[in-house]
C-alpha cells in the first residue's frame, strides 16, 4: 500500500478508534448512573438531607423548652474538650475495638467451616447463624442477663460444679457488656467474610500445600490476604455499630458503663438539649469515619 | 499434582493428621459458637412456659403465655407489620445495594470517592440522630406537599420501611462488595469474547457467582429490619406499631412471658422454613 | 356449676383470703370473662352482702349508657390514643366502643420525652395523650395543648380535690389527672426487718445491702432523691447542694448494683437486689410477687408524679377526645382500670364508691395519708442552665 493510502487508512481507523472511546465513554456513564443511581437517589433524599438538617442543629442553640432556637454558635463543639466527654469516647472506641477482636476470632473459623461444608447445607447454616436474631432484640438481652445474673443459670451452673464457691459477678459490667455486643453482631462479621472465602480458589491451598507449606503458613500468607476484603468489611460492620450501641450498655451494663450512644441519647430525650446531642453524634461520625478510611487504606496497601 | 502428592506418601500422611486436628478445632469453635448463639433463645423459650409474670425465678409450667398471646391482638397486628416492612425492605434495599456495589466496583466516575463515604454513612450515623433526621425531614416533604400538589401522605409503614431501606442497603452493599472485589474477570471476558453481550453475561456468569454475597447481604438486611427500634419509633405513624416497638413498650411495665411465647414461635417457625427450603434444594444443585 | 356459680364461688374464696386476687384474675381470664364482667359479678357480690356503700352524688351514669350532656351526632367514628404501655385496661377500651360506638386504636410509647421528641418532630393524629406532670407544663409553654371542654368532660366532678389544680396547670385547663405515684423505695423486710424508713438506708447502706441497691436511671429522681436526704428541695440547682449531692451518689456507686428504671422490680424479686428505688406501681406489682417486699415513702420525703389526660392542638377528633376523658373518669371505669394498672387512682368517687381493691386503698404507699402528701414533692423544669448543670453531674456520676 502507498504511503498516502497507509495514511488515509490510518486517519480513518484513527476517526473509528475516537468514535468508539465517545461510545465507551458514554455507556460507561450511562451504566454508572443506572447503577450508582438508585443508591445515590435514596442516599440524598431520606440520609444526606437529613443528616444535613441535623448538622445544621449542631450549631444552634437550644431552644426554652429543648429542641432547637437558631442562632449560630459554636458552644456545641466546644464542650466536647472536656476529659468528661473525652473519656466516653475512648471506652466506647476500646469496647467496640474489643468486641470487633474477639468477633473476628470467632467469626473467621467459623465463616471458614461453613464456606467448606457441603454445598447444600450452606444456606442453611447460614440462616441458623441469623435465625437468633429474628427473635426480638430486647428479649434476647433479657434472656442474657437471665443467664449471667448473680443467681442465673451459668452461676448456678458453676457452682454446682464446684468450680467456684461464689458467685461470679458478671451482670452489670464492662464483661457483660462486651458479651452482648459480641453477640449481637456476631453475624455481622460472619456473613461478609463467609461471602468472602467461598469464591476462594482452594487449588492454591493444595499447590502451597504440596510445596511444603504447613496449615499456618496457608492461612497467614494465602488465606487472609486474599479474604481481606471480607475481613475488612466484616469489621466495619461490626466495629461501627457497636461504638454507637446503647440499649446494650443500657441493660447489660446496668447503666453504669455510659457509651456515646447513651451520651447522645441522653442529650435528645432527657435533656432535651437537641444541638449539642447533633455535636456529640457529629464529633463521633467524624472519628469513625476518619478510621474507616484508615483502615481501609491499610487493606489496600496490605493485599498482593 | 495427585501424583506429586503419591509421590511422597508419608507427607501426605502427617499434613492430613495435622489438618484433622485443626479441623477438629474448628468444628469444635463452630459448635461452641452455636452454642452461644442459641443459649439465650433456649432461656428464653423455657421461660416462655415459667408459670409467673417475672422472668427470673422458675414456677412452674404453664401453656397460659402461648393462649394470651394469640389471643393479644396488637401483638398479632405488630407482627404482622413487622414481617411485611421486613419483607419490602429487604427486596428493595438487596437490589439498590447490589446495583450500588456493582457501581462501585465496577465503573469510574467522578463523584466516586465522596459517594463511596457517604455510602457509609448509614452504618456510622447513631441510629437516634438518623431518626430524629427523618422524623423532621419527612414532617418538612409533608408539609411541602401538602402545600404545592395538594397531597396529603402521613407517617405510617411508608415511611418506616423508606427508612428501612435507607439504613439497610449500604450494608447489603458492604456484603456484596466483598464479593466483588478480586472476582475472577477472566470468566466474564470468556464469555464475551463467545459471544454473550453485557446483559448475558451479568445474568448468566457474574450474577450467579455473586448470589452467596447477595444472599448474605439479603438475610443481613432483613434481620436488620424485623428487630430496629429506633428508626421505627420516630417513623411510625398512628396504628403502625410494629413488633419492635410494642415489646419496647413493655419493657417499663416489665416484660411478661408471652413476648417470650411470641419469640419462641417465631423461633420454631424460622426453623421450619430452613428445613423446609433444605429440603427443597436437594434437588437443585445451588 | 354454670361459670357464673363458678366465679361467684371464687369471688367468695377470694373475700374470704383463700384464694389471691391475682390467682382470681388469672381464673376469670382463662374462662374467657373479661374485665368488666367479672366488674359486674364483683358488684353483684358486693350487693348481695350487707356492706354499706356511700350514696353516689356524682354524675356517674349507670354502666353501658350514654349521658345526656353529650352530642352523639359530633361523635366520630374512631379515636387514637397515645399512650403508655399497659397503662389502660383493655377491655375498657372495648367497653368504650360497644356504649359510643367509637374505635380507639393504641399506640403507645415509653416515655415522656419519647413522646414529646414525636410531638415536637411534627407528628400529628393523636388525640389523647398522656404525659407526665412536668411534661405537661413543658407542652404548655410550647402551646402544643389544646385547652380542654368541660362541658363534656363532666365527671371532673369525681377527681379528688388534692390532685386538682397541681402546679403545673393551676386550672386545670389542659389536663385532667389520670394516674398519680410515688418514687420511694422498696426493699426486702425479710432481710433488712421491717423500720426502714430514710433515705439513708439507699445511699449509705448496711453492709448486708451492698451491693444489692438498685437505683432509677433518670437524672431527676435520682439527684432528687439525693438532695432531699441532704436536706434540700428537690429542684434545687445551688452549685453548693449539687456538690454535696455529686459527692454523695459517688460515694454510694460502689454499692449500687445497678441504675434500671424497668428491672428493678425484677431484680427485688429475685432476691439480687435488696432495696430499690421505684415507682408505686411497679412496687406493688413486685410486692404481689415476693410479699415480704415493702414499699417506703422516706422520711425525708420522695417525689411525686401525676400522669394526665390531655389532647394535642392537632388532634383530628377533638370532640370523641373529650368524651373518652369524660368516660375514663367515671367511678367504676375508673376503678377498673386502676385495679388493672395498679398505681394510685385520683378518682375520689371510685375510692369511695368500693370500685378499687380493698387492699390496694389500705396500702399507705399508694394512697398515703394526709400528713405524708406533706413530704411528697413535685420535680419541676429547672430550666436551661439547671438542667445543664443536672445533666453534667448524672454523666460524672454514672460514668465516675
Amino acid at each position: 500500500m502507498s504511503t498516502v493510502d497507509r495514511v488515509r487508512v490510518q486517519e480513518r481507523s484513527l476517526g473509528w478508534h475516537e468514535r468508539a472511546n465517545e461510545r465507551i465513554r458514554q455507556s460507561e456513564r450511562l451504566r454508572a448512573l443506572l447503577l450508582a443511581g438508585p443508591g445515590g437517589l435514596w442516599l440524598l433524599l431520606f440520609f444526606l438531607l437529613p443528616t444535613a438538617i441535623v448538622f445544621a442543629y449542631s450549631f444552634a442553640h437550644r431552644g426554652p423548652y429543648g429542641a432547637v432556637a437558631w442562632a449560630f454558635t459554636l458552644e456545641n463543639y466546644a464542650r466536647l474538650f472536656d476529659w468528661l466527654y473525652i473519656r466516653v469516647f475512648l471506652v466506647s472506641v476500646w469496647l467496640a475495638l474489643l468486641t470487633t477482636l474477639i468477633c473476628l476470632v470467632i467469626g473467621y473459623p467459623f465463616a471458614f467451616v461453613i464456606a467448606r461444608s457441603p454445598r447444600r447445607w450452606r444456606n442453611a447454616l447460614l440462616v441458623l447463624v441469623l435465625i437468633p436474631f429474628w427473635t426480638n432484640f430486647l428479649v434476647r438481652t433479657y434472656a442474657i442477663m437471665l443467664l449471667l445474673r448473680a443467681d442465673g443459670l451459668i452461676n448456678n451452673a458453676l457452682q454446682w460444679l464446684g468450680l467456684i464457691d461464689r458467685p461470679l459477678s458478671m451482670l452489670f459490667t464492662p464483661f457483660a457488656v462486651v458479651l452482648g455486643l459480641v453477640y449481637g453482631y456476631l453475624p455481622f462479621m460472619i456473613l461478609p467474610i463467609y461471602a468472602s472465602i467461598e469464591k476462594f480458589d482452594f487449588t492454591l491451598v493444595e499447590a502451597a500445600q504440596d510445596l511444603g507449606a504447613n496449615a499456618w503458613h496457608v492461612f497467614w500468607r494465602i488465606l487472609l490476604p486474599l479474604t481481606l476484603p471480607g475481613v475488612l468489611a466484616g469489621s466495619i460492620l461490626v466495629f461501627i455499630p457497636s461504638v454507637g450501641a446503647f440499649v446494650t450498655p443500657d441493660l447489660l451494663g446496668g447503666g453504669k458503663v455510659v457509651m456515646i450512644a447513651n451520651l447522645i441519647n441522653q442529650q435528645f430525650l432527657t435533656v432535651r438539649h437537641w444541638p449539642f446531642g447533633s455535636a456529640i453524634s457529629f464529633v463521633l461520625m467524624a472519628i469513625v469515619l476518619a478510621a474507616t478510611m484508615l483502615y481501609f487504606r491499610i487493606g489496600e496497601t496490605r493485599r498482593i | 499434582m495427585s501424583s506429586l502428592a503419591t509421590a511422597q506418601p508419608a507427607t501426605t500422611v502427617r499434613k492430613k493428621r495435622r489438618f484433622s486436628f485443626g479441623w477438629a478445632v474448628l468444628n469444635l469453635n463452630v459448635l461452641l459458637t452455636f452454642i452461644f448463639l442459641y443459649a439465650p433463645i433456649i432461656v428464653m423459650s423455657i421461660f416462655s412456659f415459667n408459670a409467673s409474670r417475672q422472668m427470673q425465678v422458675w414456677m412452674g409450667f404453664t401453656l397460659d403465655w402461648y393462649a394470651r398471646m394469640i389471643a393479644d391482638e396488637r401483638v398479632r397486628v405488630a407482627a404482622q407489620n413487622s414481617l411485611v416492612i421486613a419483607l419490602v425492605s429487604t427486596l428493595v434495599a438487596t437490589v439498590i445495594g447490589t446495583l450500588t456495589a456493582l457501581a462501585l466496583e465496577r465503573t469510574r466516575f467522578r463523584v466516586k470517592r465522596m459517594y463511596e463515604a457517604a455510602m457509609y454513612l448509614p452504618i456510622i450515623v447513631p441510629e437516634i440522630v438518623m431518626a430524629i433526621a427523618l422524623l423532621v425531614f419527612f414532617n418538612l416533604a409533608f408539609s411541602w406537599l401538602d402545600q404545592f400538589f395538594g397531597l396529603r401522605l402521613n407517617f405510617g409503614l411508608g415511611t418506616i420501611t423508606i427508612a428501612h431501606i435507607a439504613f439497610s442497603f449500604p450494608f447489603v452493599a458492604v456484603v456484596v462488595r466483598a464479593r466483588l472485589a478480586d472476582f475472577d474477570r477472566t470468566l466474564e471476558q470468556a464469555a464475551q469474547d463467545l459471544g454473550a453481550n453485557e446483559w448475558q453475561t451479568f445474568r448468566h456468569i457474574t450474577l450467579p457467582l455473586l448470589m452467596p454475597g447477595i444472599i448474605a447481604g439479603a438475610l443481613l438486611a432483613f434481620t436488620l429490619s424485623i428487630d430496629d427500634f429506633v428508626i421505627t419509633f420516630f417513623t411510625a405513624g398512628v396504628g403502625s406499631t410494629t413488633l419492635p416497638l410494642e415489646i419496647y413498650g413493655r419493657v417499663r411495665r416489665g416484660i411478661t412471658p408471652d413476648v417470650n411465647a411470641l419469640s419462641t414461635v417465631m423461633l420454631l417457625a424460622s426453623i421450619v422454613l430452613v428445613l423446609g427450603s433444605l429440603v427443597f434444594q436437594r434437588r437443585r444443585s445451588f | 356449676m354454670n361459670r357464673q356459680e363458678l366465679v361467684q364461688r371464687w369471688i367468695r374464696d377470694w373475700q374470704q383470703g383463700q384464694l389471691s386476687r391475682r390467682e382470681l384474675f388469672r381464673r376469670a381470664t382463662l374462662l374467657g370473662l373479661s374485665s368488666f364482667a367479672l366488674a359486674n359479678l364483683f358488684a353483684a357480690c358486693a350487693r348481695s352482702q350487707p356492706t354499706p356503700t356511700p350514696a353516689s352524688t356524682e354524675a356517674s351514669p349507670s354502666v353501658g349508657a350514654i349521658p345526656d350532656y353529650v352530642d352523639r351526632s359530633k361523635l366520630d367514628k374512631e379515636l387514637n390514643f397515645y399512650n403508655w404501655s399497659e397503662y389502660i385496661d383493655p377491655d375498657i377500651l372495648t367497653e368504650f366502643q360497644e356504649t359510643y360506638g367509637v374505635k380507639v386504636t393504641m399506640d403507645t410509647y415509653a416515655s415522656n420525652e419519647d413522646l414529646l421528641a414525636k410531638l415536637q418532630g411534627g407528628a400529628t393524629g393523636y388525640d389523647v395523650i398522656v404525659p407526665s406532670d412536668y411534661m405537661v407544663s413543658i407542652m404548655i409553654n410550647l402551646g402544643i395543648l389544646e385547652p380542654l371542654d368541660y362541658s363534656v368532660i363532666k365527671t371532673i366532678a369525681n377527681i379528688d380535690p388534692e390532685n386538682l389544680k397541681p402546679y403545673y396547670d393551676p386550672d386545670n385547663t389542659y389536663s385532667v389527672p389520670y394516674m398519680w405515684g410515688t418514687s420511694g423505695y422498696s426493699y426486702d423486710t425479710s432481710v433488712l426487718g421491717e423500720d426502714l424508713a430514710s433515705w439513708k438506708e439507699v445511699f449509705e447502706p448496711r453492709p448486708e445491702a451492698r451491693g444489692k441497691v438498685v437505683m432509677l436511671d433518670d437524672q431527676r429522681e435520682v439527684i432528687g432523691a439525693a438532695l432531699m436526704y441532704l436536706g434540700y428541695e428537690i429542684n434545687e440547682t445551688s452549685d453548693d447542694a449539687l456538690a454535696k449531692a455529686k459527692q454523695l451518689l459517688l460515694a454510694q456507686k460502689p454499692y449500687v448494683l445497678a441504675y434500671s428504671s424497668q428491672n428493678n422490680d425484677d431484680l427485688l424479686v429475685a432476691g439480687e437486689a435488696l432495696i430499690a428505688h421505684i415507682w408505686t406501681g411497679d412496687a406493688l406489682m413486685s410486692e404481689q410477687e415476693k410479699p415480704t417486699l415493702r414499699y417506703v415513702i422516706p422520711t425525708e420525703g420522695c417525689t411525686v408524679w401525676q400522669d394526665n389526660l390531655c389532647v394535642p392542638k392537632t388532634a383530628p377528633h377533638k370532640y370523641t377526645a373529650m368524651v373518652f376523658i369524660d368516660f375514663l373518669n367515671r367511678p367504676d371505669v375508673a376503678g377498673r382500670n386502676a385495679n388493672y394498672i395498679m398505681y394510685g387512682s385520683p378518682n375520689k368517687a371510685a375510692r369511695e364508691q368500693g370500685y378499687i381493691d380493698q387492699e390496694v386503698l389500705n396500702n399507705p404507699g399508694v394512697y398515703p395519708p394526709p400528713e405524708v402528701w406533706k413530704r411528697l414533692q413535685w420535680i419541676k423544669d429547672v430550666g436551661e442552665e439547671g438542667a445543664l448543670k443536672l445533666d453534667r453531674l448524672w454523666t460524672e456520676v454514672k460514668t465516675g
